[in-house]
């Protein structure tokens, strides 16, 4: 099931629409769904692995991208897309439940035969009565689902706008200092490159070593009994710097 | 053999299905397995290797994943998804004994069969009463169950349905307690959330079928045991016939097309 699967779903709905409806449906499947399959997916593809930080400290990285993208740009549009396209469902149950009844009925008048039951599956139900309360509630229910997720979008991502520098500053402590450590040796990254600009090239170089990375997991794991205060006491510096996972 | 098979497979099956079921079965493929193949399984497709302990001990990241996530969500979702929705092969198989049955009775030439030719047979609905009523209400029964567990399972291998960026692990080799972080878990939270909440609304959607088909049961049973009492006769029969188109006319007045004659 997939979205091959939904554009069969949905095509069988296409005959009861009006002619608007019809035309949104194909501006759904053309501009966004096959927008989103064919392209926004290689885009967002790497997202996670090309997203870099300026640290060797573990799990930075991740900790840092949990918190620029929660919930990622594709899969809110994935979500987004079926959300706004399931409510043209109700209207095709409420089309197949009529289309019931009048099989029903033209079975009771003793027009059951074949040929009527197929005219009933051919012919284009009108938008009137109780189906056209049914048609107006699901085009209702397609406004809201697409206002709450160009919301939803706004308040994760203001601006709409893509960075192409997040600083990692100012994480939240959840239940342990261990992720403050983790954001404390991110910091201490920022106190050790003191003037990135020239220095950029040797840093990066310095920063690969093995030797450079193992002194850090070294350090952090013999910090145990640690406390921030006491780190603040010896390094003054580093509250004026913040903790900040990446330097500019 | 894929989630587009199982869906050819259970096409079938919505035909015999109440109204409460077909809504059941979209719920199902739209909802859930659309989800799943369409947006959580690249959420967690990158779990394991992007699973970082702070050690170089080897081994450690692998003990401590294996600690963390003994079964993966994905692959408990596919479980879930595979169990809930074959309970519905019961009714098929019931159903295809008895066009089975049918056939033979017309291929012998019974005269208590009604059908005119074999394609009827194949086409023909069956109604949900007698023996294929209480098939129907098992597999709804089984489904029931089969949810219940899952999410139970869930809810005691992850201890509530959040997924933490953090966890600590000192299980052997790691050489003391390791600091390991998870990866995307605010989004893999949400759709944590959003599995369990359609999970939730399909359960409640069985109870609801499941009430109905008692219901109808009750009340067939009721009209059954009161008809003796009065005058089943074909004046009684031709009353409710009448009844019942005049309440369809007047439901589907408006969209009708085709004309009727009395």
């Amino acid at each position: 099931m997939n979205w091959a699967g939904l554009y069969t779903v949905l095509s069988g709905v296409n005959r009861h629409s009006t002619a608007i409806g019809r035309i949104w449906l194909s501006v759904i499947f053309i501009f966004r769904i096959m927008v989103l399959v064919v392209a926004a997916e290689s885009v967002w593809g790497d997202e996670k692995s090309a997203f870099t930080c300026n640290t060797q400290q573990p799990g930075c990285n991740s900790v840092c991208y949990d918190h620029f993208f929660p919930i990622s740009h594709i899969r809110l549009w994935a979500l987004q897309l079926i959300l706004v396209t399931t409510p043209a469902l109700l209207v095709a149950m409420h089309v197949a439940y009529q289309q019931h009844q009048e099989k029903k009925l033209l079975v009771l008048t003793g027009h059951g035969d074949p040929k009527h039951m197929e005219e009933v599956k051919k012919h284009k139900m009108r938008i009137s009565g109780s189906l056209w309360w049914t048609y107006v509630c699901s085009v209702v229910f397609r406004l809201l689902f697409e206002a709450v997720f160009m919301y939803i979008f706004y308040m994760l991502y203001p601006g709409y706008q893509m960075v192409r520098l997040g600083k990692c500053e100012g994480l939240p402590r959840p239940h342990t200092d261990r992720v403050h450590r983790v954001v404390r040796a991110c910091a201490r990254r920022g106190q050790h490159n003191s003037n990135p600009s020239s220095g950029k090239g040797s840093f990066y170089g310095h920063k690969l070593s093995s030797e450079y990375k193992q002194n850090e997991i070294n350090q952090l794991l013999t910090e145990q009994d640690g406390s921030l205060k006491d780190m603040l006491r010896r390094n003054p510096g580093l509250q004026e710097k913040g903790d900040r996972c990446s330097a500019c | 053999m894929d989630w587009g098979a199982l869906h050819t497979i259970l096409g079938g099956v919505n035909k015999h299905s109440t109204s409460i079921g077909k809504i059941w079965l979209t719920v199902l493929f739209i909802f859930r397995i659309m989800i799943l193949v369409v947006a959580a399984e690249r959420v967690w497709g990158d779990e394991q290797d992007d699973f970082i302990c702070n050690t170089l001990q080897p081994g450690c990241k692998k003990v401590c994943y294996d600690h963390f996530f003994p079964i993966s969500h994905i692959r408990l979702w596919a479980l879930q998804l595979i169990f809930v929705s074959t309970p519905a092969l019961l009714v098929a198989m019931h159903v295809a004994y008895r066009r089975h049955e049918k056939k033979r009775q017309f291929r012998k030439g019974d005269q208590k069969c009604e059908y005119k030719d074999i394609e009827e047979i194949r086409k023909q609905r069956f109604h949900i009463e007698g023996s294929l009523w209480w098939t129907y209400t098992s597999s709804i029964f089984f489904r029931l169950v089969f949810e219940a567990v899952f999410m139970y399972a869930f809810y005691f291998m992850y201890d509530g349905f959040r997924m933490p960026r953090l966890m600590k692990c000192n299980a052997w080799p790691c050489p003391n307690t390791v600091d390991c972080f998870v990866s995307r878990p605010t989004e893999k939270t949400v759709f944590t959330i959003f599995m369990i909440a359609v999970s939730s609304i399909c359960i409640l959607l069985n109870v609801a079928e499941l009430c109905y088909l008692l219901t109808k049961f009750f009340l067939r049973r009721s009209k059954k045991a009161g008809n003796p009492k009065h005058h089943p006769n074909h004046e009684n029969k031709e009353e409710t016939k009448q009844n019942e188109m005049n309440e369809l006319i007047s439901d589907s007045c408006q969209n009708t097309v085709i004309g009727f004659s009395s």
